[in-house]
């Protein structure tokens, strides 16, 4: 079990990383989210020794190891570039952390032969990593961050450098192998629906701190602040005063905001509120609904059929469904 | 792509001049080396191998050029991380301070260690005719070679390569030696072999310094051709120096292509950071001290002593130069010898910046494998030695035309040497500027002509006024060739500091002309540095 608290990293006096508290379980996947320099990959880095923490503390198992160098970690750390040895071929690469342990030259081969496999590139060993595409760099750096069997995997945007259609098939696959060797996984990304689709966890990272970490499910039904909720990918925020004329009442008065997922907004002919639809765009399998309250009030929704713009809509707010924050 | 007319007018020029000043020249060398006295003899070549005292020039030569080498490269490489990795207050001083010693001619840089470590050092050593000295000098010369051509490859060599190594369990030490050093390998041979070449055919340094008791074969050739009139001799010497340059220069060439392949390369912009460990600081501080003492002090002692006087610190030195007292027939005065400087290197850089242009248009013009040749052919100056140069002018110019009592031949030696350096400079311009200028320009109804005209020769005048004033630099400081065929009368400044030092009683006056010497050079390096700007250059 790796535990972060009050991790704080400086460069030149202006702080990446601010207090960070984050605990990844083992043989679970964590995802570390948030934008471009909130932080995330200099926690990444700080976890793996590359960067030395100002204050704050890392344990794994109970046990700190700042005092322990990079490379007597024992975790492995994956980069978006996938920095792969140009000098060495695919074999090479692979073998790397093994010849690092001082293992037998017998052993090593046959682990990078069965690490190969496991990515799905077996036979590559002799292969220059100048000749391999995206896709097949991808898997030889996680076979080589894989292959010493580390006690934790660090990945830092690994599917960052592909194209959306390789980026969706690999990460299935990543999973089935994360799975499979039963590693723990930290995980950092920007990227919502890669995070929701690997992740146990999803810790969201804001200017250097951590705002939330719960389960994929939870983090979208339950988002503690506006601003998480928007980096996740919801839209419906709303007023508490908004919300009343829906008649939908906050908990308490000091709860000022709402969010309403898209998915506890039903369309209805008898529903109770009415709108009118502004837009209707077609994104593979259902209709994006953009519904206009007056008052410059928007809400956005799902629906199986395309509807025009412009018709008049009533929807109802399934009011269990709305979280409410301080905002 | 068809050659036109007047690529070939153009190219012949430079082709003339070559063959008759560096070819013809070579080639008699070899000649007097084998055919000595009208007969074929390979005598002069026996007594190398058979002579002991031969053999040990020979042996010398290479076991010196070997430890200058790792001396130099030892030394390089952490000063080249140091500026590859990290940003700090005055990198770019000290940057530029590392170049200071290259520029510097090589006489200049035998007297300032010859005031540091020679006899009356103020460090209280005379290590005057050991190879100490020798080695010093040597690593002060060539430092900037291994900083700039490692560095530039160290810049662009993704940082997280040796973050992935290590988080693969690879410690420090291992990391450099299995990730950071295959991939610095081609730029630390490269660098390597320049060294190697430079210290192979140390002259001027190993004049000074080694105070005869050491001699290369490049002082060993200026020493039997002008003291022991043995041009058999020398020329069989010429010829050995001959090969092993050559295989330098193939050893170079193979580790220069190697450098072609394929590297994760980044801007270095993104690579270089400040340092935040004590660790990096103690490093930093370390590598700019040691660069601080080996490049300032030699300097700052040669000032120091040539103001140095019985009677204090004063400009006596300095205006002996202007009024020497011991002026003789034999000898020139240390002002004439500053005129017949300045007066050589105009003719010097008029023509180096002529053929080199001449030569620059060429070779990007016959693109592909003639433009390569010709390239390849017009750098061999380069690494031919100085002392050759000079001493083929003296065996080939006699005939068909005797050129020796030319006042001519002095700048066209220059010239020679400094043609390489105007083609470096002007070419990576013209073909930078080649392909969209160009076409926009002919887009725009321009003639190929009118287009060089308009759009290249502005911006190539900025890298052919650089490469003029290397010339400028190289033709002031031009020892090796020189001394062969300059006579008393038509002396240069550092002819006349070796004569001052080989004279009693005038060493002050030495360190002052060295000094004068110093400062010309280090207006044209200024020069060229500004003018060069941020822009990484080809030499």
């Amino acid at each position: 079990m790796l535990e972060v608290s009050q991790l704080t990293v400086r460069f030149d006096g202006t702080p990446a990383l601010d207090g960070a508290d984050l605990t990844v379980e083992d043989r679970s996947i964590h995802v570390l989210m948030g934008p471009s320099g909130s932080g995330k990959s200099t926690m990444l880095r700080a976890i793996a020794g590359l960067e030395a923490p100002e204050s704050g503390e890392i344990t794994w198992n109970r046990r700190s190891v700042l005092g322990v160098p990079a490379h007597k970690r024992g975790f492995g750390l994956m980069f978006q570039d996938y920095a792969l040895f140009p000098h060495r071929n695919v074999a090479g690469n692979v073998a790397f952390g093994l010849r690092m342990q001082g293992l037998d030259s017998a052993i090593i081969r046959s682990r990078v032969d069965d690490v190969l496999e496991l990515v799905g590139l077996p036979g590559y060993g002799d292969r220059s990593v100048g000749t391999l595409s995206g896709g097949e760099r991808q898997r030889v750096a996680l076979a080589r961050t894989l292959a010493p069997r580390p006690r934790l995997v660090l990945l830092d945007e690994p599917l960052g450098a592909l194209d959306r259609s390789l980026r969706e098939h690999l990460l299935v696959e990543m999973r089935s192998i994360f799975n499979r060797v039963e590693a723990t996984v930290l995980y950092v990304t920007h990227d919502r629906e890669e995070a929701f689709t690997i992740a146990d966890r999803v810790a969201i990272i804001r200017d250097g701190g951590i705002v939330a970490d719960d389960t994929p499910e939870g983090l979208w039904r339950r988002p503690p602040d506006g601003w998480t909720a928007r980096f996740i990918g919801l839209e419906n925020l709303c007023a508490a005063s908004a919300l009343a004329d829906l008649g939908v009442q906050p908990p308490s008065s000091t709860t000022t905001t709402g969010v309403i997922p898209p998915e506890a907004i039903s369309l209805s002919p008898t529903a109770s509120n009415a709108a009118t639809v502004a837009g209707s765009h077609f994104r593979g399998g259902a209709y994006r609904i953009e519904l206009d309250l007056g008052a410059g009030s928007m809400l956005v929704t799902w629906s199986p059929i395309g509807i025009e713009s412009g018709t008049a809509a009533r929807f109802d707010v399934d009011v269990t469904r709305v979280s409410w924050f301080e905002d | 792509m068809r050659t036109r007319p007047w690529i070939l007018l153009l190219a012949a020029v430079p082709a003339a001049f070559l063959a008759y000043f560096f070819v013809y020249p070579l080639v008699t060398i070899l000649y007097t080396g084998l055919v000595p006295n009208g007969r074929f003899a390979t005598s002069a070549f026996v007594e190398i191998v058979t002579n002991p005292a031969m053999r040990s020039v020979a042996w010398f030569t290479l076991w010196q050029a070997v430890l200058s080498t790792v001396l130099t490269v030892i030394l390089g490489l952490p000063a080249a991380y140091v500026f590859a990795r990290y940003r700090f207050p005055g990198r770019s001083l000290f940057r530029s301070l590392t170049l200071v010693p290259f520029v510097l001619p090589t006489l200049v840089v035998g007297v300032a260690f010859l005031a540091v470590l020679g006899p009356g050092s103020p460090f209280g050593v005379d290590l005057r005719g050991t190879i100490w000295a020798i080695l010093i000098a040597h690593v002060f010369y060539n430092l900037a070679i291994v900083i700039r051509g490692v560095g530039v490859l160290w810049e662009q060599i993704d940082p997280h390569l040796e973050d992935a190594a290590r988080s693969l369990g690879a410690g420090r030490w291992r990391v450099f030696r299995e990730v950071t050093l295959p991939l610095l390998r081609p730029a630390i041979l490269s660098s390597a072999a320049l060294v190697f070449l430079f210290s192979f055919t140390s002259f001027g340094v190993i004049l000074v310094l080694g105070d005869l008791h050491h001699s290369t074969l490049e002082v060993e050739i200026w020493r039997q051709a002008t003291a022991f009139l043995r041009l058999d001799l020398a020329s069989a010497l010429a010829v050995l120096q001959l090969v092993g340059v050559t295989v330098i220069l193939l050893l170079y060439g193979k580790a220069g292509k190697r450098m072609d392949g394929e590297l994760p390369l980044r801007p270095s912009a993104e690579v270089a950071r400040r340092p935040r460990t004590i660790g990096e600081r103690l490093l930093i501080t370390a590598t700019l001290g040691m660069l601080g003492l080996i490049v300032v002090v030699p300097i700052a002692v040669m000032i120091a002593r040539s103001l140095n006087t019985p009677t204090g610190l004063a400009l006596t030195h300095y205006a002996n130069l202007f009024d020497p007292p011991r002026a003789s027939a034999v000898f020139v005065s240390p002002l004439d010898a500053i005129g017949n400087t300045l007066r050589f290197a105009v003719p010097a850089v008029i023509i180096a910046a002529g053929i080199g242009l001449m030569a620059g248009v060429v070779i990007v013009s016959a693109r592909g494998r003639s433009g390569r040749i010709f390239d390849t052919v017009l750098m061999l100056p380069l690494g031919t030695s100085a002392v050759t140069i000079g001493f083929g002018f003296l065996v080939a110019l006699d005939q068909p035309i005797d050129l020796r009592a030319s006042i001519m031949l002095i700048p066209i030696a220059h010239a020679l040497v400094a043609i390489p350096f105007v083609i470096r400079s002007t070419v990576p311009v013209m073909e930078s500027v080649q392909h969209r200028l160009r076409e926009a320009a002919a887009v725009l109804g321009a003639s190929p002509r009118q287009a060089w005209r308009e759009v290249d020769l502005p911006l190539v005048s900025r890298a052919l006024a650089v490469g003029a004033l290397f010339a400028f630099a190289i033709s002031v400081g031009e020892f090796g060739a020189t001394s062969f065929i300059a006579r008393p009368a038509t002396s240069t400044i550092p002819v006349a500091i070796f004569r001052l030092l080989g004279r009693p009683g005038t060493f002050g006056e030495a360190m002052a002309m060295a000094v004068v010497l110093m400062a010309i050079t280090a207006v044209a390096a200024m020069g060229i540095e500004s003018m060069r700007g941020s822009r990484s250059g080809g030499v």
